[in-house]
């Protein structure tokens, strides 16, 4: 079942927009994650789609028919909540059977589903306990489970994973991303861990400030973020955002202050610019005086690469992620090199994009 | 680790001496009165409260000589009555208040509020006029009508019913389930321990009302439990204290029911795993 979105729109107070021109195609089968800081509006999103939250304006479509005026039920889907919203009072087994009984399906059916959904998420040994009885995971896997009974072929997730520690979290990753392809699941995907949008999404929606930033595949929003927002918002440590000016001189030179120049192919489009660099493109050395760019705040080793944290002479705050173990103390003058990979944004945060490859020098 | 202090007995040493007086004074009346109830009346007639004489006649005496079976029976109709129904509708109140969404539903909640700043005693003589109007009196409707729902109840379940996590009336949406059904299958168990709360209260309430079923009822055939103990005392020329105190003893002993039953769900986290 595909899920259309055509500029989705959601007031409180008849004033304030919380989402404004949302539009989005969800294809069948896809895992589609919606991502973005706390507040930006996501989880009203979610929402919407189920149908438990009105929208203002715009229309919401499943398989070409529009729901907007639809109840939840009505649009067949299912919905996996951040608390799990687990009936206290009734068994793992009846939890899981809760929403077929209330569906009115024949007794065989609901068994059937039953048994085959907790085998699917190993919790048939705990059939019998009630969800106080069970270890945060296992609660998650009892939500997950009425999911995967369900006969619907849309499920929502919102932040199913934020209440599991780290390892946990990981784990239930891969078994949600193994239930979604086996069982075919149009699913939802609400998060605000770019990791989690980056290691399941087919597609992702990035959400802030009331409007949709960017919606793509995963390698094409960390490699082709239409704005800063996005670029800062995918990888650890955050992508280096600088401050640049067009040399007066010469207008293929860009400046970072002092400390960076990057010479391009083609005339700078505008005065002022801001400029991406990913930690992991950017090199280090030692250099005393007149050499070097910037001093070493502190580093932090991570076994398999080092963080350095640097202030430019200019003042701005960079970091680089260098391979290996890398030793430099505070307060070592060092140079700091990119040659590769640059993003160009200009001064409210938009992309700008160049024709040819650019170049940087010291 | 930590190492968790045993509390020193010997600092505690006055307060357990000043807690079990005070026990001791709170509790004397109830174990004087079920002490002369296993006495002869002519042994309490002496002031010899200190005989061994014990025996259950007084006991027998209450069950044979007097209508207290009757009064049980009254009282119990009347107490059970009343707590399901305000079991019922101070729960569908309370619902009606959380998860609709009607004109006035404020103004409405307040006007529920302010019957509980109204004594009972001061509503005594309207409902007795209203009840006297409906041709109720000496009846059991003349006891349990004017219960029927409480703001008490309705008040304390509201609370409760609004601590419910959203992400359960979400689930049931999705899940299709009406008003009702949600009520009846999700609201009622995850809010029984309140339910059970106001059950018991209710009841109590109830078995220990004085002053109305007094007012309102004028025959055996209907007097409840408390009114029937008092019967006992002026019915007779020579009061027998013994069989009274027996008599007041069984009258104790659904409340002591009521409240170790209950005790058994006031267990804490019955309600932990909805929600994380």
């Amino acid at each position: 079942m595909s899920i259309t979105l055509n500029d989705v729109r959601k007031d409180y107070d008849s004033q304030t927009a919380v989402l404004k021109n949302v539009s989005a195609k969800i294809e069948t089968g896809e895992f589609f994650v919606i991502v973005g800081p706390s507040g930006c509006g996501k989880s009203t999103l979610l929402r919407m789609i189920a149908g438990l939250t009105p929208i203002t304006a715009g229309e919401i479509k499943i398989d070409d028919t529009v729901v907007n005026d639809l109840p939840p039920k009505a649009r067949k889907l299912t919905m996996v909540f951040q608390n799990y919203a687990l009936f206290p009072f009734l068994s793992v087994w009846d939890n899981v059977a809760f929403g077929l009984k209330a569906r009115k399906l024949a007794t065989d059916d609901i068994n059937a589903r039953v048994k085959e959904a907790l085998k699917m998420v190993n919790l048939t040994k705990l059939a019998k306990r009630k969800p106080r009885e069970l270890s945060g995971g296992q609660r998650q896997r009892v939500a997950l489970a009425r999911a995967v009974a369900s006969d619907a072929k849309i499920c929502l997730m919102d932040e199913p994973l934020s209440n599991l520690d780290a390892q946990l979290r990981i784990k239930m990753r891969q078994e949600i991303y193994a239930l979604q392809r086996k069982l075919g699941l149009t699913l939802i995907y609400v998060t605000h861990d770019q990791v989690e949008a980056m290691t399941m999404a087919d597609h992702i929606m990035v959400l802030n400030d009331r409007h949709v930033q960017q919606i793509g595949t995963p390698s094409d929003i960390y490699q082709n973020p239409r704005n800063a927002f996005v670029a800062k918002f995918f990888g650890t440590p955050q992508i280096n955002i600088l401050p640049a000016k067009r040399s007066e001189e010469n207008s293929h030179i860009v400046n970072v202050s002092s400390d960076l120049q990057i010479v391009l192919d083609e005339e700078a489009p505008s005065a002022n610019l801001q400029i991406g660099i990913r930690p992991d493109d950017m090199q280090v050395k030692r250099a005393d005086g007149v050499e070097s760019n910037a001093v070493v705040k502190n580093t932090e080793f991570l076994g398999d690469e080092t963080i350095v944290y640097a202030t430019l002479n200019s003042g701005s705050d960079i970091h680089v992620v260098l391979p290996g173990k890398a030793d430099f103390r505070s307060y070592e003058p060092i140079r700091v090199t990119a040659n590769a990979n640059l993003m160009f944004f200009d001064p409210d945060g938009k992309r700008i994009d160049l024709s040819k490859e650019a170049y940087v020098h010291a | 680790m930590d190492v968790v202090a045993k509390p020193k007995f010997g600092k505690n040493f006055g307060s357990y001496v000043l807690l079990t007086i005070l026990a001791l004074i709170v509790l004397a009346p109830f174990f004087i009165g079920l002490w002369t109830s296993f006495l002869p009346t002519m042994q309490i007639a002496k002031g010899n409260f200190l005989s061994t004489d014990l025996s259950f006649q007084n006991y027998i005496d209450a069950f044979t000589q007097t209508p207290i079976l009757h009064y049980l029976g009254n009282s119990l109709v009347i107490s059970t009555v009343t707590m399901f129904a305000q079991l019922l509708f101070c729960s569908m109140s309370a619902y009606a208040f959380v998860f609709l969404d009607f004109k006035y539903k404020r103004a409405l909640f307040v006007l529920v509020l302010a019957t509980m700043m109204l004594p009972f005693e001061a509503e005594i003589i309207p409902n007795f006029s209203t009840v006297k109007a409906m041709g109720l009196l000496n009846s059991y409707s003349a006891l349990v009508v004017p219960f029927l729902t409480s703001a008490f109840g309705i008040f304390m379940l509201r609370q409760s019913f609004k601590q419910m996590p959203v992400e359960l009336k979400e689930a049931a949406d999705i899940e299709g389930l009406g008003h009702l059904q949600f009520y009846w299958k999700i609201v009622m168990p995850y809010n029984r321990i309140p339910l059970i709360t106001l059950g018991a209260y209710s009841f109590l309430g109830a078995w220990n009302q004085y002053l109305w079923p007094m007012l309102t009822t004028f025959s055996n055939a209907y007097r409840p439990v408390q009114n029937g103990l008092r019967q006992l005392q002026s019915e007779e020329t020579f009061n027998d204290w013994g069989m009274i105190q027996a008599t007041a003893a069984i009258v104790v002993i659904p409340t002591l029911v009521v409240l170790f039953v209950g005790q058994h769900y006031f267990k804490s986290g019955a309600n932990e795993g909805a929600v994380k």
